[in-house]
């Protein structure tokens, strides 16, 4: 389903729009000179927010926003709909005070040494999808090797069979993607998911083992287990933020490669740039939007908000502010001042940040290592994602070996 | 130089620790720590300004 076309974003914004999921930067820097807090009815109301000040000032007050659910649509969620305060998806869809008991339970599992851990298995994993494209010279970036990386990554976190990590991928794109098929349909396309979920919850409680889930099955608060919903929404919401997310930071990072010879000239030549150059593609490349609700009427930003409208907080907006960044829309591999906002900002920052820089790492490293030379075959073919999570869907590229 | 950080803001961004793993550590939650509060040397000294520039949450102070 389309809507209608967008004649003026600051006063009819819709991140659906063909114009926007194209280049948004320039819609977004226009934004920033004349509103810069944009306003449309769509969506029975929303504000997009275009400035690194307006966004952080919204992510960090808890008090007059809720997360309540951060992807933006049609319809409200009903107050009592996810079993408040949990929300469907703990921390992410959670307020504090249950944020803050939810989020302190899966940090642990995402810290810098467990992501360190599994550095080794990702980059078999990343070894053996480059095998698997065995002399191919063309092929596809973005679904022959970036998506496959993150499901694997989080298969092998919550000890699923890997045989499955293709069908979380189709997972993930009914949730995000589906977001105008009617409800209806959406129930009927959630339901084997939630079956096979609720079969590995079951199968790693009768038999616990090291991993994720087990983790979630085992641990306490206050002397309790966590209720079944609270474990089962922390499952998908580490499979929907997870994989979507990091395939396209990946695939914008390669996009990238592939079509700055200079950029990648200098990555091959330095890889200490590496970590640097992560934080850059983050910034240039932002993939991920997110959105709160308004709780009660309330002026914020100099603006009339009224009782669940919804706020998007464009993070990847926030990131091309020159107010913070000098020359904000040139990518700088080297850009060593660089408080992007890609991870988001306050009480809700990914918990999977560590573990989303790891795979970034590796998958980049490994890559260049097998192809020192890469190009875009045909620029015109590459696609982009709609909706809150950015990235190339499609991004035919050609390779050479050294 | 004296290096603190607000725990209160630190969010668990890890910059500090990847960008001067020297002067910031982390805890189990993957929160900033400092190691070393009075850095060693001018290079120390130099990452730890660097990771003060880069914390997105504001959490680092740094005296001089
Ligand atoms: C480059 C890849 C990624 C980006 C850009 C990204 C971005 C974000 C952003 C902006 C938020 C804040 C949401 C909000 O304020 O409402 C977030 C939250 C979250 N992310 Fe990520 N993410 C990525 C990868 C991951 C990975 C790999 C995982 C875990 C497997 C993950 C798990 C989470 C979780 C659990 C939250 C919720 C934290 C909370 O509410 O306290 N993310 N992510």
């Amino acid at each position: 389903m389309e809507n209608p076309p967008v004649t003026d974003f600051a006063t009819d914004w819709d991140h659906t729009d063909p114009a926007w999921v194209h280049d948004p930067y320039p819609i977004w820097d226009d934004l920033r000179q004349r509103c810069p807090v944009a306003h449309t009815d769509r969506y029975g109301g929303a504000w997009f927010p275009a400035t690194h000040a307006g966004v952080s000032a919204v992510a960090q007050d808890t008090e007059h926003f809720t997360s309540r659910t951060v992807v933006l649509g049609n319809g409200r969620p009903l107050e009592d709909a996810p079993p408040a305060p949990i929300g469907v998806a703990p921390p992410i869809t959670s307020d504090p005070p249950f944020h803050t008991i939810a989020r302190r339970l899966i940090l642990p599992a995402f810290a810098p040494g467990p992501v360190r851990a599994l550095e080794p298995r990702v980059r078999e994993l990343c070894r053996r999808l480059l095998d698997d494209l065995g002399d191919a010279t063309e092929f596809d970036a973005a679904t022959q090797y970036a998506q496959f990386i993150p499901p694997g990554v989080i298969v092998r976190m919550l000890g699923f069979p890997e045989a499955d990590e293709d069908m979380f991928r189709d997972f993930i794109h009914v949730v995000l993607e589906g977001v105008n098929h009617p409800v209806e349909e959406r129930i009927e396309e959630f339901a084997p998911i939630e079956a096979y979920i609720t079969a590995q919850i079951e199968d790693h409680r009768a038999h616990p083992r090291d991993d994720l889930t087990s983790y979630l099955l085992g641990v306490e608060v206050g002397g309790q287990p966590l209720a079944p919903e609270h474990v089962f929404g922390t499952i998908i919401l580490v499979l929907i933020a997870g994989i979507d997310t990091t395939w396209s930071a990946i695939g914008s990072a390669l996009w990238h490669l592939a079509s700055h010879p200079d950029d990648l000239a200098r990555l091959r030549e330095d890889p200490d740039l590496m970590p640097i150059a992560i934080e850059e593609f983050l910034r240039f490349y932002a993939p991920v939007t997110m959105a709160r609700l308004v709780k009660r009427d309330v002026e914020f930003l100099g603006c009339p908000m009224r009782e669940d409208d919804w706020v998007l907080l464009g993070f990847p907006a926030a990131n091309r502010d020159p107010a913070v960044f000098p020359d904000a829309d040139r990518f700088v591999i080297d850009r060593l001042e660089n408080r992007h906002l890609a991870f988001g900002l306050g009480i809700h920052r990914c918990a999977g940040s560590n573990l989303a820089r790891m795979e970034m790492r590796v998958a980049l490293e490994e890559f260049l290592a097998r192809y020192p030379h890469v190009e875009l075959t045909d620029p015109e073919a590459v696609t982009w994602s709609q909706g809150q999570v950015r990235g190339p869907r499609r991004l035919p590229v050609r390779v050479a070996s050294a | 130089m004296k290096v603190t950080i607000d725990a209160a803001r630190c969010q668990g961004h890890g910059r500090c620790f990847n960008l001067a793993p020297d002067v910031f550590g982390f805890d189990e939650l993957g929160n900033g720590v400092v190691l070393v509060a009075s850095p060693p040397d001018d290079r120390a000294e130099r990452l730890a300004r660097l990771a003060q520039v880069n914390c997105p949450e504001h959490a680092i102070d740094i005296e001089e």
